[in-house]
């Protein structure tokens, strides 16, 4: 067993600092390279571009990265788990196994997880009693069948397991938990088993440390953020695990950004519910018992973690088509501007209304007044504002009201209050809206399977 | 006195569905003892009024010097059906920052 591993997060969201993985492989020593790919909204894309072409579906940045940093991981050995699989892991790692042909790498082994995808047996799910009723809502998930783009099941740590069991170098997987990605290394390399609860607790929270890549080594820091230096080159968190419990969080030497004691706990209370209870398909984490200690330089122990047995569920987020909206803007000067803006808002409003269009909800906001805090923002000196962004956004599930919406912008410029710009991206275009349905289904109607695809 | 918020706290918020998390970490443990007596959920929902249009749980964290608040139905219906600016809740940490309180 080795004495310590160290796993890399690589990418906080599709659509992250395309760079880090390639700084996380070559800045120092790590053993695992983990990239989260996959938020609920990027399933429904992904799903959208494999209807247009059944070899898309996937993250399509990820073989490029790869092919960038295939030959340093091969060298040093460096194993890469990722959710960037999307809804056709398959695809994904035919185009990366292309890339090490070109690269004329001649051996490399890559699993894929399948059977997370559930949409094409939604049916036979439902017909078996199971409507996977909205966990928000309660209602059966038939009432929107039939307008469904994806349906998924999160795979927890334990198909990647398996996939590392049997000697993969590089782990694709569609739709897994953020967490179960830098779980499974540890509890491959150090045989943790299915009820070592504590432990799978620990590798949970340390997965949801790396899960959003900087924002736990100084980047979105609400405290003192100023403080933080360099986050031109931030370096991406590393998690240092040892088998008996202890994992240190961590960043490569000669990297911007921090690891310290409030940047860490910023991001242990980032998007949870009830402390106590951290749901996972591995474990339930005690959020509550995490004891974490700043050793300086750069370095946040984290240990004491205690957890409970998983549930008999797993989480399902399927999505579905949920009408139309469109966001236009116009830009006011002083003087007046924000008085001028709230006017352009009531002409607007007055035409719309005129036009008889349909709208599930219209919502203008004034930014540099109180887009972000709403009502909590202060009153403002008017002579003392320079502009003010009309926000406007509308909703429908009649496309040619959002479609007509969109027509009604530009002429606010010649037609409304005046010293008016910032229109020059053209008419806002109904964007389809996609709505979504998380709901549990028992663990026993899914079966995670593992496929090896080798170089021959 | 009157204590703000912001002078002795930091924190984090973001999105669970239509619901925002808000989660506020005290400076050190001796704020963490005040904001953990002051910081009900009743003054936290009215903190956010016309911005949180459901309740408001409160859960404690003591062992990182932190509260979390789930508020219900405040993000305009979720992530991607939202039509507010921040429809992920993303400012709403600083939000209640803001908030002002007495203390002995």
């Amino acid at each position: 067993m080795k004495e310590k591993i160290r796993i890399a997060s690589g990418q906080g969201f599709w659509g992250d600092l395309l760079d880090a993985p390639y700084q996380q492989v070559t800045k120092g020593e790590i053993d695992y390279l983990v990239m989260d790919y996959l938020a609920e909204v990027t399933m429904s894309i992904l799903q959208k571009q494999k209807n247009r072409n059944p070899k898309h579906g996937y993250a399509r940045d990820l073989p490029i990265l790869m092919k960038k940093i295939l030959p340093i991981i091969v060298e040093k050995k460096i194993k890469v788990i990722t959710n960037g699989g999307g809804v056709n892991p398959v695809a994904c790692a035919d185009a990366i196994l292309e890339s090490a042909v070109e690269l004329g790498i001649k051996e490399i082994k890559i699993a894929v997880v399948l059977g997370d995808d559930i949409k094409a047996c939604l049916d036979e799910i439902v017909d078996s009693g199971n409507e996977l009723n909205n966990m928000e809502t309660g209602k059966s998930i038939k009432t929107v069948k039939d307008k469904i783009l994806s349906a998924n099941v999160y795979f927890g740590a334990f198909p990647i397991v398996e996939a590392l069991e049997k000697d993969a170098d590089i782990v694709i997987t569609g739709r897994t938990t953020d967490t179960g990605l830098t779980l499974a290394p540890m509890i491959y390399e150090f045989g943790w088993k299915k009820d070592d609860y504590d432990l799978l607790s620990l590798g949970t929270v340390a997965g949801h440390i790396l899960e959003c890549g900087g924002q736990s080594t100084g980047g979105n820091f609400l405290g003192d953020w100023e403080s933080i230096e360099n986050l031109a080159e931030i370096g991406f968190p590393i998690a240092e695990a040892y088998p008996n419990g202890e994992v240190i969080i961590t960043k490569h030497e000669n990297t911007g950004g921090k690891v310290n004691f409030d940047t860490v706990a910023e991001q242990l209370v980032y998007e949870i519910g009830d402390p106590k209870e951290y749901i996972t398909p591995d474990c339930v984490a005690d959020f509550t018992s995490i004891k974490l200690e700043d050793l300086g330089n750069d370095r946040v122990k984290l240990f004491n973690v205690k957890g409970k047995p998983e549930t008999e569920f797993y989480k399902v987020s399927c999505s579905y088509n949920d009408g139309y909206s469109a966001v236009g803007s116009l830009t006011y000067s002083w003087p007046q501007a924000l008085t001028k803006a709230k006017a352009a808002d009531k002409i607007l409003r007055k035409r719309l209304e005129n036009l008889n269009l349909k709208f599930d909800e219209i919502r203008s906001e004034y930014v540099g007044y109180n887009a972000t805090h709403e009502t909590l923002a202060k009153e403002i000196d008017e002579d003392n504002i320079n502009e003010i962004v009309l926000r406007f956004a509308v909703r429908s599930h009649d496309r040619e009201s959002v479609k007509r919406f969109g027509q009604e912008i530009a002429p606010l410029i010649l037609t409304g209050p005046p010293s008016v710009t910032g229109f020059s991206g053209g008419r806002p275009k109904p964007n389809e809206v996609v709505a979504y349905w998380p709901a549990l289904i028992p663990k026993k109607l899914v079966e995670p399977k593992v496929k090896l695809l080798e170089l021959k | 006195m009157k204590i703000r918020l912001r002078d002795i706290a930091h924190g984090r918020s973001g999105d669970k569905g239509d619901a925002a998390n808000v989660g506020i970490i005290a400076n050190d443990a001796k704020s963490y003892k005040l904001i953990n007596k002051h910081i009900t959920a009743e003054i936290v929902k009215k903190h956010f009024e016309g911005i949180c249009f459901g309740n408001v749980e409160r859960f404690e964290l003591p062992n990182i010097n932190a509260l979390n608040f789930l508020l219900h139905n405040t993000l305009g219906g979720g992530g991607t059906v939202s039509l507010k600016h921040d429809a992920q809740g993303k400012t709403l940490a600083a939000a209640l920052l803001r908030l002002e309180f007495e203390v002995d």
